[in-house]
């Protein structure tokens, strides 16, 4: 068992009689208790509800009743008992009982002189008893006879504990379970009993005297600040239900409990003893304890006061108020103040930032207050609108314009219903003298209250904007004009399409019409030279009559002309049948000798009369060709008129050849006439080409004879090639394929 | 040579020295003529006169030598009489349009009298044209021979 500081031990051992005390009683805990002290604040105010409801009662079992049923309420005892001695009786007689039928405790009572019994037991000796519960015969035979029968049962004797008086009288109760302030409890019940049963032996101002004991003692219990009364040695004479839960224990409490009940009473004694030996009067210090309770630490407040007595000699009442809600308090409340301190410097931060941000903005920026004051701007701002020093007074004058500019501006805002404007501003770049048109953009800042705060201005160098904007337009135009230009290219072309189209329909239209012309005039031409080669031919036949040789003469001139005149007509229209596409061909299997005799027969008229030879050269075992027969017999019968017409003495060889190797048919027309300048040899094969164009020509001809032959013989997948010499004579080579037309 | 019955040739044709010309020459050369000078004219005179042979000018007013020629061979009195077309057309494709119209030569103009004759009587002694004049002549037995 750990000792208990002396100035306590010596405190609680000596014990006191509460009326030779000052009319107080010594509620200390004895150390002799065995049942464990459960000190509790949150039961303060139900302890306080006791003692206040004792103080109008005057009647032993009025008392003892009312102190069972709180006893049952606060700590839900549901059986209990209270009993006492009256003065002079050898007899514990029932004055309360709760949870019984009346019957069964109206006429209970424990006789004194039983010792055996556990109840007188523990009367006797001062200290509670357990009576466990009877199970057996021989269990209830060392039980008393009581009303709780066999349940289990606690007596507690009634009088403060450890008190040097017999106690006088006992508290029964059930179920087993120790309430918490059972020591307590039993001293202020004991107490007020106690005073009660003392009543009639005292005069009325005695009564009145411990009646004033008894509500000043209820008072100091009340309070809820610890109350203690110390010897000049620091010894406890008197405490307070509040001061007895920092200052005492019962042995039965926790080491740790008791070794903060030991803390505390050694804090106590030296801060007292100290106070007490060094100075008098009252003195306020501060006494930090430990709440036996839970371990925390509790600041106190001590305040106390030396009190001189006669008898008693000098005390020290000491008062402790718990300041530690206080100092919490105040903590909090430094803590607080240091709050706006901390947002203050915080709010400057955030200012120098925002003032870092505005300031890197390039557009002048100018805050101005509800008096159209300038309150804050950035410094692109302030090259607009203050005076440099050393500055020009033209510089000066610009800067003034500026101003002017935009306090008439700002003014306009200000008695504007506007939020917001956006305007446009004339001013002056003082830095070069170069006009600056700016777009300001100005926005009100009201406070929650709607009040106007300030306004803030952005102002937009227009120049640059401007610049961006012309650049733009000329990009504008330029890709305007672009466009414009593509779309009358594109027009342009659609057009010459258009023409094209129209043009090549225009074309063909006319090629068919021409084609349609050549054939109806051809048409035209026939008709009458039918009629005047019919007659001639019918006149030379003499169909009527006899024709004079002279008049034959001239008959046979007009037949002739009339020939020619046909030729002339059909080259025409070979020409344009070409030309239009409709010249088509009819291939067939044709022997070149029999092909060659015909055109020989033809020809042989003009042979005879142009006195030359004509012989014809084909090998006997020529194999039959495939071409279009007509218009191979239209190119030989061209060829060998042409070479009749060239040629004024010798003859006219045809030949025929054939290569098996190319595949090929050769036709050559060789004759011994004029012949053909090189240089002339290709032009011979142009439309309507004579070499002589002469008007007096020794030739006729249209001229398109060759240039026919030539474009029938490409028709037929062939050639047509010369070759001459002037004076000597020419050969005309037509190249067939042997199989005609692929 | 001289057939001893005269064969009687339809001359069509609009342009009248031309018509003239072939029937003087035709008569000359031993033939029977009677002459049109138009299409519709043309297949009158084929019904009435019933032609050996019809020479037919293709472009002819009122009705021309194709339509004329059609009829002609779709009408059984004159389908058996040959027609030989004549025309100054030179354009291609216009002989085969005569010979889908029914017509059995085509002669080009110009046309000297002397070679129109010798068409003539080629088509008239052809042993088919011949054979098949006989027997449309006498319709009867056509179905039989054939």
């Amino acid at each position: 068992m750990a000792r208990l500081p002396a100035a306590l031990s010596g405190a609680a051992g000596r014990g006191r009689r509460a009326r030779a005390n000052g009319g107080l009683r010594e509620v200390i805990g004895s150390a002799g208790g065995r049942q464990p002290v459960v000190f509790g604040s949150d039961s303060l105010a139900a302890r306080l509800r006791l003692v206040e409801g004792f103080l109008p009662r005057t009647k032993i079992a009025d008392c003892a009743q009312y102190a069972l049923h709180w006893l049952g309420e606060v700590h839900h005892v549901s059986k209990s008992l209270c009993l006492v001695r009256p003065g002079g009786r050898q007899a514990l007689l029932t004055v309360g009982a709760v949870g019984f039928p009346t019957a069964a405790t109206s006429s209970f009572s424990v006789p004194l002189d039983d010792w055996s019994n556990p109840l007188v037991h523990a009367l006797t000796h001062c200290r509670p008893v357990y009576v466990g519960p009877a199970h057996t015969a021989a269990d209830r035979r060392r039980r008393p006879s009581t009303p709780f029968d066999d349940a289990p049962f606690h007596v507690v004797p009634l009088g403060a504990l450890g008190l040097a008086e017999e106690p006088f009288g006992l508290l029964l109760f059930s179920p087993a379970e120790l309430p918490a302030h059972v020591t307590w409890f039993a001293g202020v019940l004991g107490q007020k009993i106690d005073q009660i049963l003392g009543l009639p032996a005292v005069t009325d101002g005695d009564r009145g005297q411990a009646r004033e004991r008894a509500l000043l003692h209820s008072i100091i219990n009340a309070v809820t600040d610890p109350i203690l009364l110390t010897d000049t040695e620091g010894r406890l004479l008197i405490a307070n239900a509040r001061a007895l839960t920092l200052f005492a224990a019962s042995e039965e409490a926790s080491e740790g409990r008791r070794g903060a009940v030991r803390m505390n009473t050694m804090l106590l004694s030296s801060a007292l003893s100290r106070k007490a030996i060094e100075e008098t009067g009252a003195a306020r210090r501060e006494l930090l304890l430990v709440n036996p309770a839970d371990g925390s630490d509790l600041l106190f407040e001590l305040l106390s006061t030396v009190t001189h007595d006669a008898r008693q000699g000098t005390g020290v009442v000491s008062i402790l108020r718990n300041v530690s809600d206080l100092r919490r308090a105040s903590e909090e409340i430094e803590e607080n103040d240091c709050r706006p301190r901390v947002a203050e410097v915080q709010a400057r931060a955030e200012s120098d930032r925002l003032s870092l941000i505005i300031d890197s903005v390039a557009d002048p920026i100018v805050v101005t207050d509800a008096g159209g004051a300038t309150s804050l701007m950035n410094e692109p701002a302030e090259r607009l609108f203050t005076v440099p020093a050393r500055a020009s007074a033209t510089v000066q004058r610009w800067v003034q314009a500026n101003d002017a500019h935009f306090s008439s501006f700002i003014a306009g805002m200000l008695v504007s219903a506007d939020e917001r404007r956006v305007g446009e501003m004339a001013l002056m770049d003082p830095n070069t003298g170069e006009a600056m048109p700016v777009e300001a953009i100005a926005g009100k800042i009201l406070s929650e209250h709607g009040e106007l705060t300030a306004v803030v201005t952005i102002l937009h160098d227009r120049r640059e904007a401007s610049g961006k904007s012309q650049l733009y337009e000329q990009l504008k135009q330029a890709s305007d004009e672009l466009e414009r230009k593509i779309q009358a290219a594109t027009a342009d072309i659609a057009h010459q399409n258009e023409l094209l189209r129209r043009q090549a329909i225009e074309l063909e239209q006319a090629s068919a019409l021409k084609s349609q012309f050549l054939a109806n005039m051809s048409h035209e031409f026939r008709t009458p030279l039918n009629a005047m080669l019919g007659y001639t031919s019918m006149l030379l036949q003499g169909v009527a009559g006899p024709v004079p040789a002279s008049a034959r003469r001239q008959l046979g001139r007009i037949e002739s002309n009339g020939r020619h005149l046909l030729t002339i007509i059909n080259e025409i229209l070979d020409i344009s049948r070409i030309e239009a596409g409709r010249m088509p061909l009819q291939i067939s299997r044709f022997k070149v000798d029999d092909l060659l005799s015909e055109v020989k027969a033809e020809l042989e008229p003009i042979i005879m009369r142009s006195k030359l030879t004509l012989t014809t050269s084909v090998p006997k075992d020529l194999a039959p060709v495939s071409a279009d027969r007509q218009k191979v017999k239209q190119i030989l019968l061209n060829l060998v008129s042409n070479a009749v017409k060239f040629t004024h003495q010798g003859g006219i060889m045809i030949r025929a050849r054939r290569s098996e190797r190319d595949r090929t048919l050769t036709l050559s027309v060789a004759d011994t006439g004029i012949g053909i300048a090189p240089a002339d040899q290709e032009k011979i094969f142009e439309d309507f080409r004579q070499l002589d164009n002469s008007p007096t020509r020794a030739y006729g001809g249209t001229g398109l004879g060759l240039s026919i032959c030539r474009r029938l013989a490409q028709m037929l997948n062939g050639r047509l090639s010369v070759e001459s010499r002037l004076g000597k004579g020419s050969t005309f080579t037509l190249t067939l394929p042997t199989q005609g037309r692929k | 040579m001289k057939k001893t019955a005269r064969s009687r040739v339809l001359v069509v044709d609009d342009y009248a020295d031309a018509r003239e010309m072939y029937s003087e020459y035709l008569q000359f050369s031993g033939f029977d003529v009677v002459e049109a000078a138009n299409g519709m004219e043309a297949l009158q005179r084929a019904v009435e006169d019933r032609p050996d042979i019809i020479l037919m000018d293709l472009s002819l007013p009122v009705m021309d030598g194709w339509e004329a020629t059609r009829r002609l061979k779709a009408d059984g009195r004159t389908a058996n009489i040959p027609v030989v077309a004549l025309t100054g057309h030179a354009l291609a494709g216009i002989s085969e349009g005569a010979m889908r119209a029914g017509c059995d030569a085509f002669v080009t103009k110009p046309c000297l009298p002397e070679d129109l004759v010798r068409e003539i009587r080629k088509v008239l002694d052809a042993p088919a044209g011949a054979a098949q004049r006989k027997l449309r002549r006498s319709g009867k037995h056509v179905k039989a021979i054939v």
